[in-house]
Order: structure tokens, then sequence, then C-alpha cells
């Protein structure tokens, strides 16, 4: 009989995987969503007509069709050798999810007053003082509501990878139903939860700190 | 002598041509109050000395020296209009105060920024920081808000928000003070406090022009006044011949509507 322990430790291998997964998604997706979202706000129209159609396209269709063209595309397309299954995750996490956040940024920029811009520019600020200095702080506030959605959603949208054969929690949760066993599936809704749990405590706090101002 | 000229500035945004040969000019120390029914170009006025918006012709100077000739491409760099626009200080009629900054780091902040730029800042950092701390005390102080350096905007009433947003534009020590309707924004019993705040600016003798539509108050305390109507300026004179004997119609006719509401 599988023990409790084995299952846990089972699903923990699973769980390392989800959150290095979540955690280098984030990690590039964040500053590869402002450059997406300066490139949707370009004042040169053949930039942004692009850009906007390429976020239209990522948004618009399924993750899981995404993670398999990236997967197998090369290698059926191109004849390239295809990428290792995590990376092949990875990549297509950061695009999509880079799309998502530009889409936030580029609604939070324009929720700024132009105000906040002018005020700066008569005293005399360059343009990367205002951004710095004056909008930044003011716009990560607005954007820490929407923000934390899409990482809950992302935490989620991880054991999409599964496609692919990347180990993550529900894989290893499924792999024990050959064993006539249930309840170490249900058991991985556990995992999720947790996660999401810290995190929901983590952007609460967050924005607690920046309720100083309005 | 002229601080400020400005002469045969034209403005237009697409088919609607704003600004129509504005000239004028302002000596040390006066104060100008420009009047005139909403859409007559007043505030584009103000914003085109603020180099908000480029004007399509015309030279603004300060001090005897150009600083915008639309005819000269050369003189619109960024850096070049940044350095310009120290020359002016502006108070909105919405304020735009930074949220995320007290009464006393807004007022400090565009100062701070630029005295980074001095060689020998890291040298004397503390002694810098301290005298901008102590200038933004002071002006804190002649606002009346000595008690509230530490608040943030939206604890202040709008009043209060005005009167630190004049300290924050007298921080850079601009040569000339414009004010953009300052008390349009606000309640009726909050709008005292800062005339008189202005009025106080006045008696120092300060170079001011100030875009209004309290009537009473330009004739009191402006020396000039321009009468603006449709993108012309259509009179301008000392404060109480333009009010109190206007040589236009059309000036008479602006008071009258004026008087009766």
């Amino acid at each position: 009989m599988v023990s409790f322990w084995s299952v846990t430790a089972s699903l923990a291998t699973g769980l390392i995987t989800t959150g290095k997964l979540f955690f280098l998604t984030l990690v590039f997706a964040l500053p590869l969503g402002l450059i997406i979202c300066f490139g949707s706000m370009s004042r040169f129209p053949p930039l942004r007509g692009l850009v906007k159609t390429a976020v239209w396209i990522v948004r618009g269709s399924p993750l899981m069709l995404q993670i398999l063209i990236v997967y197998y595309g090369p290698g059926l397309l191109l004849g390239l050798p295809l990428l290792p299954r995590f990376t092949a995750a990875l990549v297509t996490f950061v695009i999509n999810y880079a799309c998502y956040f530009s889409e936030i940024y580029r609604g939070g920029i324009q929720s700024i007053p132009r105000g906040q811009y002018e005020a700066g520019q008569v005293l005399g600020m360059r343009r990367s003082q205002i951004f710095f200095r004056v909008t930044l702080l003011q716009l990560v506030k607005r954007i820490v509501p929407p923000m934390g959605n899409e990482m809950i959603t992302l935490v989620k949208d991880t054991a999409l990878v599964r496609v692919i054969s990347v180990y993550e929690i529900i894989w290893m949760g499924e792999s024990f139903i050959r064993k006539g066993m249930m309840w170490p599936l249900f058991y991985t809704a556990v995992f999720y939860l947790a996660v999401n749990g810290l995190l929901t405590l983590l952007l609460g706090w967050f924005e607690k700190k920046l309720s100083y101002f309005k | 002598m002229a601080i400020l000229e400005v002469s045969r500035i034209e403005k237009r945004f697409g088919d609607v041509q704003v600004l129509r040969d504005i000239s004028f000019t302002l000596d040390k120390g006066q104060s100008l109050a420009v009047i005139g029914s909403s859409g007559s170009g007043k505030t584009t006025l103000l914003r085109c000395l603020n180099f908000l918006e480029r004007p399509d012709s015309g030279t603004i100077a300060v001090g005897g020296r150009t600083l915008f000739d639309a005819a000269d491409p050369a003189a619109r760099s960024e850096e070049q209009i940044r350095r310009s626009r120290l020359h002016f200080g502006l108070v909105f009629q919405s304020f735009n105060l930074f949220p995320q900054y007290t009464a006393l780091e807004n007022v400090m902040l565009a100062r701070t920024l630029l005295a980074k730029e001095a060689p020998d800042y890291k040298s004397r950092r503390r002694e810098i920081t301290e005298a901008i701390r102590q200038q933004a005390v002071d002006l804190l102080t002649q606002v009346g808000l000595q008690n509230r350096l530490d608040s943030y905007p939206h604890q202040l009433s709008g009043g209060q928000q005005q009167r630190v947003a004049i300290a924050r534009a007298l921080a850079l020590e601009p040569d000339i003070l414009c004010f953009d309707e300052p008390t349009s924004a606000l309640d009726p019993e909050l709008t005292g406090e800062v005339l008189k705040v202005i009025r106080s600016l006045a008696e120092r003798n300060t170079t001011m022009i100030i875009v209004t539509h309290e009537m009473g108050f330009a004739r009191d305390v402006a020396d000039q006044i321009i009468f603006m109507d449709e993108g012309v300026i259509v009179e301008q004179g000392p404060s109480e011949q333009v009010i109190g004997s206007p040589r236009e119609e059309r000036t008479r006719q602006f008071l009258r509507r004026f008087n009766q509401e």
C-alpha cells in the first residue's frame, strides 16, 4: 500500500516543477510585458499594429495549443531538434503571460492623469525622472489587483504543461490512478489552494503597504 | 524693464485657430491677469508659455533671451525645452500634486532632482538636502501650512492642496509664476484662502500671470489685465482701466455678462 507520505513526496516533486515554472514565468514575463506594452502604445503605427496583432493572437488562442506548437513546431515544420520539454513550456508561458501583463500595464499607464506628467514637466523633470519618481509607484498601486488575478490564474495554468509530459503536480497525482487510488488527485488541489492562499496573503500585504496614498 | 516678451504667438489645433497674433510684455515684479470666456485661448496661452504646447509661430523671450522661436527648430530639443521651462512655474486648476508624497516631499522633489545635477552633490549631499528642506518648510509656512508638512494630498482640503501646489511651484524660484484658474476647482468657501496667498505674493512683487474668472480679484491684485476673445487679445491695459472703463465693446459685453451672473 502506498503511504500518505510517499504520495506527499511524489506530489512535492511535482510542486517543484510547478513552482519553477511559476517563478521563472514571472521573472521573464513581467519585464517583457512592459516592453510589449510600450510597443502597443508606440507612436509608430506599423510597430503598434504588429504588436497589437501579436497580442490578439496570443490572448485569443488557447494556451494549450500554444504549448503544443512551441514544443512540436520547430521539429515538424523546420526540422530543428525539439526544445527540452520544460524549456518549451517556459517559453510559451512567458510569451503568453507577457501579453496579458502588457494589457494590464497599458491600462494602468493610461489611467494615470495627464496632469501628473505635466506637473513633472513644468517642474523641469526629465522623462525618466517623471516615470521613476512620479508615475511608477502610482502605476504599481493600480496594477497590483489585476496582476494578482493573473498570478493566481498562472498557478493553475501550469497544470496545462502535462500535455507535453512535464511532470507537474497533477501529472504526479494522476499517476496514482493506475494503482486504483483516487484521493491523491484530490490531494493535488490542496497544493494549489496552499500556494494561492499564500499568494493572496502576500498580495494583500502589498496592497496594504501601498494604501498610504490615493 | 520687461522680463517677459511674447511676440506674435499663433497656435492651431487641427482646423481651429486657438491663438492669433498674441503679443504682450510683462515687467519684473508686476502681475498680469488674463480674463475672457471659456474657449478664448487663455489656458492655451499659459500652456504655451510653459511649453506644454508648442506655438506654431512666434517667439518667447525672458530677461532679453529668446527661449523659444518657432522658426528655429534647433531650439526645440527636449533638453532645451526642459531648461526653458525652469523660467516659468505653473499652478494648475486641478492642483496635480503627487499623491504618493507628503506636502513637504512634493515641494522638495524637483529641487532635489535638480541639485543632483550639480557636480559636487555627492560630497555636500547632507548640506544641500537640509537647505532644500528648510526652503520647503519656509514656503509651506508662507502659505500657512506649517502644520501639515507630513500630510499626504488626499488628507488635505482642495484649498490646502492648491496652497501646497503654489509652494511647490515657488520652490524652483521661477522668473514668472503662472496660475491656470487656480480657484475654479474649489468650493466657494475655499477660494478665499488661495486668493489670499496669491495676493500676498503680489505684495512681495512676484512676477505673475493669472488666468482667472474672479474679476474682483483680477482688478484688485493685477497690475495689468489682458482680455481675450476667440484667440485674440481684444484689450490690454492697467487693471483699473480695463475693468473700470473698458475701451472695447467686446470687453464691455463680457464684463456686463459677468456682472449679471
